[in-house]
C-alpha cells in the first residue's frame, strides 16, 4: 500500500501574527514558519502504518513556494521515503490545491491520501474533502483513530456530538485531527539521512491546473479589541460585580 | 436567485446551529429554501416549515439517509444546485465535512466559516484562529458558504408556514458506510450553545479536581469547558475542548479557571460577552481578555466562589 501525505508550510502556531498596515494581509517576512500542526499528525500516522508493515511507501507532497521544500524535508526526516514539491507563486486557494493534488494522485496512484484536517493560516478546512470529491473517493474527515482492514479503513471521527465511526473503501482520503497520535521529533541522524532523500520539483503551471484565485481578498483587519478589564481583589467582589454590574448571574 | 440551506438533524429534530445558519442565509437573500435529507424525517421538515425566515422546504426522505454521509448528501445537493445562487450550511463538523465536497464538484471556491454577511457576494471571515478577519468577495457564479453559527442569532421557530415539497433521492454511495456514533450524553446545556461556560485548564492539576468546576457549573446551569492542555493531560475528554482545535463558544459568561490563555484557547472564547479569569499567575495572558480577573489560587477561590453563589437569593438560569 502506498500513502501520499500532503503537508503545508504555515506561520508557526506559537507566533502572534500581525496584520499589515495597509490591510492587505498578514506580515510573513522574517516570521518563523513550520509544518501545519495536524499535517504532522498525518505524516506520523503514515509512517506508523509503514513501520507496522502495512504500507510500502510514504510520499510527502507540498504545494507552495520554493521554501515549502523545508516542510517536505521535515516530513522526510520523520520517515517519509520521498518528496514532491509543486511550486506556485503567491496565494493559492484550496480548490486549486485539490486540483493539483488530483494530478499528483493520478500520477503516483496511492491507495491512501492523508493530510491535516485544517490549515491554521486560512482556516478553510476544504482541501481533503475537495480532493475526495474530484477523485470520487470516500472521505474520512477529522480522524482520531484509523484501523486498517483488508480493503477498507475504519475511521473514528471527532464530531460535535462525540465520536462517529465510519468505514471507507480504499482508495480513500483521511483528514487528521490533532488527537490521532503524538507526532515524533526527527532525530539528528534521520535529519541527515533526509537530506539524501529525493524531492521532485514540479511547476504547478506544467500540470495544466488553473490556479487563479476565485475569491478576492478585499481587506484583512485586526479583530475588534476587547476593552481593558479590571482585576478584582476578592471572590466576594467578583460575585458582586457579576451580579450587579455585568448582570450575568 | 435563492439560497439553498442544508439542514442538520437526527431525523427527529433539527440541530440548533441550523437555525443560526438560517438567520445568516436570510441576510444573504430573503428567499431561503431548506433542504432536509433524511429517513423518516417528516417531523424535521415540519418543524423547519414553522421558521418564518424559510420560504420553502425540499424534503428528500429515503432509508438510505438514515445516517449522514457526505458522499450520499452531495449527489442530492448537486441535482438541485442549478436553481440557486447560494448553497449554505453551518460551519460545524457537519457542514465542514459536507460543503467542500459539493463545492469542488461545482468547481466553486468555497467561503468557509463566515461571521458577517456584507452583501450577496462579500463576507467577513476569521483567519489565523480569529487573530485577524478577512473581508472576501466570491467571484464564482454559485457561492458555497459555511456559516459560523455563534456569530448569528438563531431564527425564530414559530409563526411560519413554508410549503414542503418532496424530492427524489440520489444514488446511494457504496464507497463509505456509517458504523456507529457514540454521543456523549449530558444533562447540562451543550457547550456550543450554553449561556454560561466554566472551563478548567492545566492549573486544575488532575481530572479529579474538575469536580470543583462541576460544582460551580451545576450552580450556574453551565456547560463545562477545558483548554487543550487539560485535555491533552487527560483531565477531561476532548468534547469539552474550547479553542482553535476544539469548539468556538460565545456564552454570556465565560469563566476560565487555571487557564493561562494560549492563543489557541483564546481563539475559541474571546468573543464571549463577559469573561472571568481566575489564575494565580498575575501575568497570564488570559487576563488581557478578561473583564474581571481574580489573581488567586483556584483551590481556594472556587470553593469560596460556590459559597458566595449559594448566598445569592436568585441565579439566572
Amino acid at each position: 500500500m502506498k500513502i501520499l501525505v500532503a503537508v503545508k508550510r504555515v506561520i508557526d502556531y506559537n507566533v502572534q501574527i500581525r496584520v499589515k498596515e495597509d490591510n492587505s494581509g498578514i506580515v510573513t517576512d522574517n516570521v518563523k514558519m513550520s509544518t501545519n500542526p495536524p499535517d504532522d499528525n498525518a505524516i506520523e500516522e503514515a509512517v506508523k502504518i509503514k513501520e507496522a508493515g502495512k504500507a510500502s511507501e510514504v510520499i510527502a507532497v507540498s504545494v507552495g513556494e520554493e521554501k515549502a521544500q523545508e516542510t517536505v524535508r521535515k516530513a522526510l526526516a520523520v520517515g517519509a521515503d520521498r518528496g514532491i514539491l509543486v511550486k506556485v507563486d503567491g496565494a493559492i486557494e484550496p480548490l486549486a490545491v485539490s486540483k493539483i493534488l488530483q494530478k499528483i494522485v493520478e500520477k503516483e496512484k496511492p491507495d491512501l491520501v492523508f493530510m491535516g484536517k485544517q490549515a491554521i493560516d486560512d482556516d478553510c478546512n476544504q482541501t481533503g474533502q475537495m480532493l475526495a470529491a474530484l477523485l470520487n473517493w470516500p472521505q474520512a474527515t477529522f480522524a482520531s483513530k484509523i484501523q486498517i482492514k483488508e480493503k477498507s479503513l475504519e475511521v473514528t471521527r471527532e464530531v460535535d456530538e462525540g465520536l462517529e465511526t465510519i468505514e471507507v473503501n480504499v482508495p480513500a482520503i483521511v483528514t487528521c485531527d490533532l488527537r490521532l497520535n503524538e507526532p515524533r521529533y526527527a532525530s539528528l541522524p534521520n535529519i541527515m539521512k533526509a537530506k539524501k532523500k529525493p524531492i521532485e520539483q514540479i511547476n504547478a503551471s506544467d500540470l495544466g491546473v488553473d490556479t487563479k484565485p476565485r475569491i478576492e481578498q478585499i481587506k484583512v483587519e485586526e479583530p475588534p479589541k476587547r476593552k481593558a478589564g479590571i482585576k478584582v481583589a476578592s471572590v466576594e467582589e467578583l460575585v458582586q460585580k457579576l451580579k450587579n454590574e455585568a448582570k450575568v448571574i | 436567485m435563492s439560497v439553498l440551506l442544508i439542514a442538520e438533524h437526527n431525523n427527529k429534530e433539527v440541530k440548533p446551529f441550523t437555525l443560526n445558519a438560517i438567520s445568516a442565509a436570510s441576510q444573504i437573500n430573503e428567499d431561503v429554501h431548506v433542504l432536509v435529507i433524511g429517513s423518516n424525517s417528516e417531523a424535521v421538515a415540519k418543524s423547519i416549515s414553522l421558521v418564518p425566515n424559510v420560504k420553502k422546504i425540499i424534503h428528500v426522505n429515503n432509508s438510505i439517509y438514515e445516517n449522514y454521509l457526505a458522499e450520499n448528501y452531495t449527489s442530492v445537493i448537486l441535482k438541485l444546485s442549478e436553481s440557486y445562487s447560494h448553497i449554505v450550511c453551518s460551519a460545524n463538523t457537519f457542514g465542514k465535512n459536507l460543503m467542500p465536497r459539493v463545492a469542488a464538484l461545482l468547481d466553486v471556491s468555497q467561503v468557509s466559516d463566515i461571521t458577517k454577511v456584507i452583501s450577496e457576494d462579500t463576507f467577513q471571515r476569521p483567519i489565523y484562529a480569529g487573530n485577524a478577519f478577512a473581508t472576501v468577495k466570491s467571484k464564482d457564479k454559485i457561492k458555497c458558504v459555511t456559516i459560523r453559527p455563534t456569530s448569528f442569532d438563531p431564527a425564530p421557530t414559530s409563526g411560519g408556514s413554508a410549503k414542503i415539497q418532496n424530492s427524489d433521492a440520489g444514488e446511494a454511495s457504496e464507497i463509505s458506510k456509517f458504523v456507529k456514533k457514540e454521543e456523549i450524553k449530558s444533562d447540562r446545556p451543550e457547550l456550543g450553545t450554553a449561556r454560561v461556560v466554566v472551563s478548567g485548564g492545566r492549573g486544575m492539576q488532575s481530572g479529579e479536581n474538575f469536580k470543583l468546576i462541576t460544582a460551580v457549573a451545576d450552580k450556574l446551569n453551565a456547560a463545562i469547558g477545558a483548554s487543550r492542555a487539560a485535555v491533552d493531560a487527560g483531565y477531561i475528554t476532548n468534547d469539552h475542548q474550547v479553542g482553535q482545535t476544539g469548539k468556538v463558544v460565545v456564552p454570556d459568561l465565560y469563566i476560565a479557571v487555571g487557564i493561562s490563555g494560549a492563543i489557541q484557547h483564546l481563539a475559541g472564547m474571546k468573543e464571549s460577552k463577559v469573561i472571568v479569569a481566575i489564575n494565580k499567575d498575575g501575568e497570564a495572558p488570559i487576563f488581557s481578555v478578561a473583564d474581571y480577573g481574580l489573581e488567586a489560587d483556584l483551590f481556594e477561590a472556587l470553593p469560596k466562589f460556590l459559597e458566595e453563589l449559594n448566598k445569592l437569593n436568585t441565579i439566572q438560569k
